[in-house]
């Protein structure tokens, strides 16, 4: 059995106004989804009281490297975020 | 990109208004997130430099407590979730962080969501509020049923 290739994402540059659970300093960064989560209640929408529709949750992995580019201590350490499907865009050509 | 002390630019224009062309020119040119980071929302400071973090304790006064019980009863009570208890903390001015406590923070959050929920009404709240104000100056005065 082989492994599976992890799915990359690119966390989608998007800056709008509202209740954003997704970090700012992760839009537009690609990770690995390292697992599934949810489907959870959207807190975009439950904040102004809608029932909010269930999305899925992705934990996703991020390298210092991707995040914080030459700033970043060590490059090969590693972020996770939980961040919901719609903030998501698939990257396989990511490098 | 135009910038506004363009030699060619339109002439005749207040600061304000030639400030203003500028950040929507700015924003209809804006691609990707780093076009246009004055975007960003304030609360939303992970990865900023933030110095040392602070590791002193105190004990909880009674203000602090009593904040924090209403919050979990109306928790309870189903009148808000914390998703908008948080929606409204990050609605206040960017400099409520060094101008108001954190229950300061929170209980002005509970209380619009009250409003908000229709638990009362801010005329009901004025009311009540110079009822409290008359008992007296001290937190317990005002404090005393």
């Amino acid at each position: 059995m082989t492994q599976r290739s992890p799915v990359k994402v690119r966390v989608k540059p998007l800056i709008p106004p509202g209740h954003v659970r997704t970090p700012y300093y992760l839009r537009g960064k690609v990770g690995e989804i390292e697992r599934t989560l949810g489907p959870f209640p959207n807190p975009e929408d439950l904040a102004y009281n809608h029932s909010g529709k269930p999305l899925p949750l992705y934990r996703v992995r991020f390298s210092m490297a991707e995040v914080w580019g030459p700033d970043a201590e060590n490059s090969t350490d590693t972020i996770d975020a939980e961040i919901y499907a719609h903030w998501l865009e698939p990257a396989e050509n990511a490098p | 990109m135009q910038k506004s002390d363009d030699p060619t630019a339109a002439p005749a224009q207040t600061s304000q208004d030639t400030t203003q062309a500028r950040r929507r020119h700015d924003f209809l040119q804006a691609r990707r997130w780093h076009d246009f980071p004055e975007a960003r929302r304030w609360h939303d400071m992970g990865g900023d430099a933030a110095g040392p973090v602070p590791s002193d304790q105190h004990d909880y006064s009674m203000f602090e407590k009593r904040v924090d019980a209403l919050m979990m009863l109306c928790f309870a009570k189903g009148l808000f979730t914390v998703d908008a208890m948080r929606r409204v903390l990050e609605d206040m001015a960017p400099d409520s962080f060094d101008t108001m406590t954190y229950y300061e923070r929170w209980v002005s959050s509970l209380n619009t969501n009250l409003i908000e929920s229709g638990t009362y009404t801010t005329a009901e709240l004025a009311e009540k509020m110079a009822q409290v104000a008359a008992r007296g100056q001290t937190y317990g005065e005002a404090s005393a049923p």
